[in-house]
């Protein structure tokens, strides 16, 4: 048996450290973020110059910029969600608004939602890959595009069906109560009260696919020249990285961290701004 | 309000005939239809892709049968084709992963609920989630041009005098410091699952009920017992589902992985060997894919890398599924 002022002490030295090992632990998940972002934040602008965003992808040891792979990202981002966030919200306002008489189906649905949310994105281009670029014969922005909206889809259903399940009942009933049929109940009056978090939920879609690489690789490819043409392999930042940072050019190294520079303040921007935007709006609502 | 009412009462010329019923309740059931179809959509997406991608590995899973698991060949040259050697490395890195992930979660989560101070949470919580945010590519260029060398200059060296000569497990910290290799891959797979398992951790903690906290508190307990025999237990099975969710995230990994991993088809005991994962084998390989038979075994390769983060992410939001239900959500 323990003297009462060990037992004291020890419980006190375990408190201590577990203390200390919570507030290490804190710092050493921070020093990962500082030293991920200041290495990517140096080289990144050491490389970076107007000619990314006015050349073209050069060959093996000469010089170029980004253009084609920054229109071929951009296209490609905002075609994957002009695809994935209209079915995505509908497929919300489904769960949220129209499926409480089927609640084994609800949750059901809701589940498989939250596994998609977390599949693995190569997964998803092995499945575009196959059920499209097989089909067509060729790889394509199209396919590059459908596999970022897979990728899209499962966030805003989330983020939609969430939302609209915060929107208080009285404005559903007092909406009805007035006459108005329920469609135009939920698009005029509930979208509108849920619009900031479907908002934030397609922008954090917006953010996850800016940087997506893996269901790239094999759905849009990769293009070294301009193109115009979204049925053809399409450039992209991120393949451009893959493919530049694993080659022995120095020059292909130096517009990879630039090109990592450039998705990584995307990804930044778009992410705290859709987390800033949502609680500014939650506090002007709560005002 | 009493001075407006009066007058829709008063008008009591035109009531709605079917004319003006109809076209509402038409537009009603179409546009529940609408959005009903498309969640049919988001469910028979998952059945969809089961389905293709056990049509695409089936010339593999006829060829090989079940040996396919067990093999360590990968010769596209002879067209023989075993998955044991990337199932080995996306289950080692993984392992590694969990095994620095998990503890420093708990530090986190521990950290933001019951130590750090008010003011200074939130910022916290939001720097951790943009671990989370960071793309895995942008990861993979930081490992490879700046954790490799860091490994290899620094880490590995130490780890081979130090760990090396110890018995049993010695032979997994013996091998060149090449910097590329298991242990590296699942360092940076590791810091990749912290923000998943920390915020999960961290929500389910804010779910305990302020009265049995204090309760502990009041009969003396230290901060420590509170979080190791209140806190946690109450949270037991969420939390379970939030170390399965980041084992999800780190099956799944591809790009960081295909960076540091080495793209080696070997099997070796040593960590500090290069070795190859599922999902970067696929990466790597996939466009390279000259035969129908080798393309289908890069597809079996995905079909059962989904299979496996399938049942875990189900675990996952079961366990997860088990509290919001507690909580009456």
């Amino acid at each position: 048996m323990q003297s009462p002022r060990g037992l004291i002490f020890r419980r006190r030295a375990s408190n201590l450290i577990s203390k200390l090992m919570g507030t290490a632990a804190t710092l050493f998940g921070l020093s990962w973020l500082a030293w991920i972002l200041v290495v990517t934040l140096i080289n990144g602008a050491r490389a970076l110059s107007p000619r990314i965003f006015t050349q073209i992808t050069p060959p093996p040891g000469s010089d170029g910029g980004l253009a084609n792979a920054l229109v071929g990202s951009t296209l490609m981002s905002v075609m994957g969600v002009l695809i994935g966030a209209p079915l995505g919200i509908a497929a919300g306002t489904y769960l949220a608004e129209f499926a409480e008489r089927r609640p084994v189906w609800r949750e059901t649905i809701r589940f498989v939602n939250d596994i998609l949310l977390s599949a693995p994105s190569i997964v998803l281009g092995l499945f575009v890959y196959t059920i499209y670029v097989r089909q067509v014969g060729h790889f394509s922005g199209i396919a590059g595009a459908l596999s970022l909206a897979l990728i899209v889809l499962p966030v805003v259903v989330r983020t939609t069906d969430e939302t609209l399940r915060l929107v208080p009942n009285m404005m559903r009933e007092a909406a009805l109560s007035l006459g108005i049929p329920r469609w135009k109940v939920t698009v005029q009056v509930l979208y509108r009260a849920a619009l900031p978090g479907i908002l934030t939920g397609v922008l954090l879609g917006l953010a996850r696919i800016s940087g997506e690489t893996a269901p790239l690789l094999f759905t849009a490819l990769n293009n070294q020249f301009w193109s115009n043409n979204l049925n053809g392999p399409t450039a992209s930042v991120p393949v451009v990285i893959f493919q530049f940072a694993m080659s022995p050019y120095d020059a292909w190294h130096s517009l990879a961290w630039a090109g990592a520079f450039v998705v990584t303040m995307v990804v930044l921007v778009l992410s705290v701004g859709a987390r800033a935007f949502l609680l500014k709006n939650r506090m002007d609502a709560n005002a | 309000m009493s001075a407006v009412l009066p007058v829709p009462l008063a008008t009591t010329e035109s009531p709605p005939g079917p004319r003006r019923v109809l076209p509402a309740r038409w537009m009603d059931s179409a546009f529940e239809w609408l959005t009903r179809f498309f969640a049919f959509l988001v469910f028979s997406l998952l059945a969809a892709i089961l389905v293709t991608l056990v049509i695409g590995s089936q010339p593999t899973l006829e060829k090989f049968g079940v040996g396919f698991l067990f093999s360590t060949d990968w010769d596209p040259v002879q067209e023989k084709f075993g998955a044991l050697v990337p199932i080995y490395g996306t289950l080692m890195t993984s392992l590694i992963a969990m095994l620095i992930g998990v503890p420093v979660s708990f530090g986190i989560a521990l950290f933001l609920t019951e130590l750090s101070p008010a003011w200074l949470k939130r910022p916290l919580g939001t720097a951790i989630e943009l671990l989370a945010a960071i793309p895995s590519i942008i990861y993979g260029m930081w490992g490879l041009f700046s954790f490799v060398p860091f490994m290899s200059d620094r880490v590995l060296p130490w780890i081979n005098d130090h760990l090396g000569p110890l018995p049993w497990i010695g032979v997994l910290f013996r091998g060149p410091p090449l910097g590329i290799g298991m242990l590296t891959a699942g360092i940076v797979l590791g810091i990749m699952v912290i923000p998943f398992i920390s915020s999960v951790m961290r929500d389910v903690f804010r779910t305990v009920p302020a009265a049995l906290k204090e309760s502990a508190y009041a009969l003396g307990s230290t901060t420590w017992e509170v979080v190791w025999k209140v806190v946690l237990p109450y949270t037991r099975s969420a939390v379970v589902g939030g170390i399965f969710l980041g084992l999800g995230r780190a099956l799944g990994e591809t790009m960081a992985v295909t960076f540091v991993l080495g793209n080696a088809h070997q099997l070796s005991a040593s960590l500090l060997m290069p070795g190859n994962s599922i999902a970067a084998t696929i990466a790597n390989e996939f466009t390279e894919a000259d035969s129908d038979i080798y393309l289908s075994s890069l597809i079996a390769l995905g079909f059962l890398l989904f299979v496996v983060t399938l049942i875990v992410l189900a675990i996952a939001r079961l366990m997860l599924h088990n509290l919001a239900r507690r909580e009456g959500r």
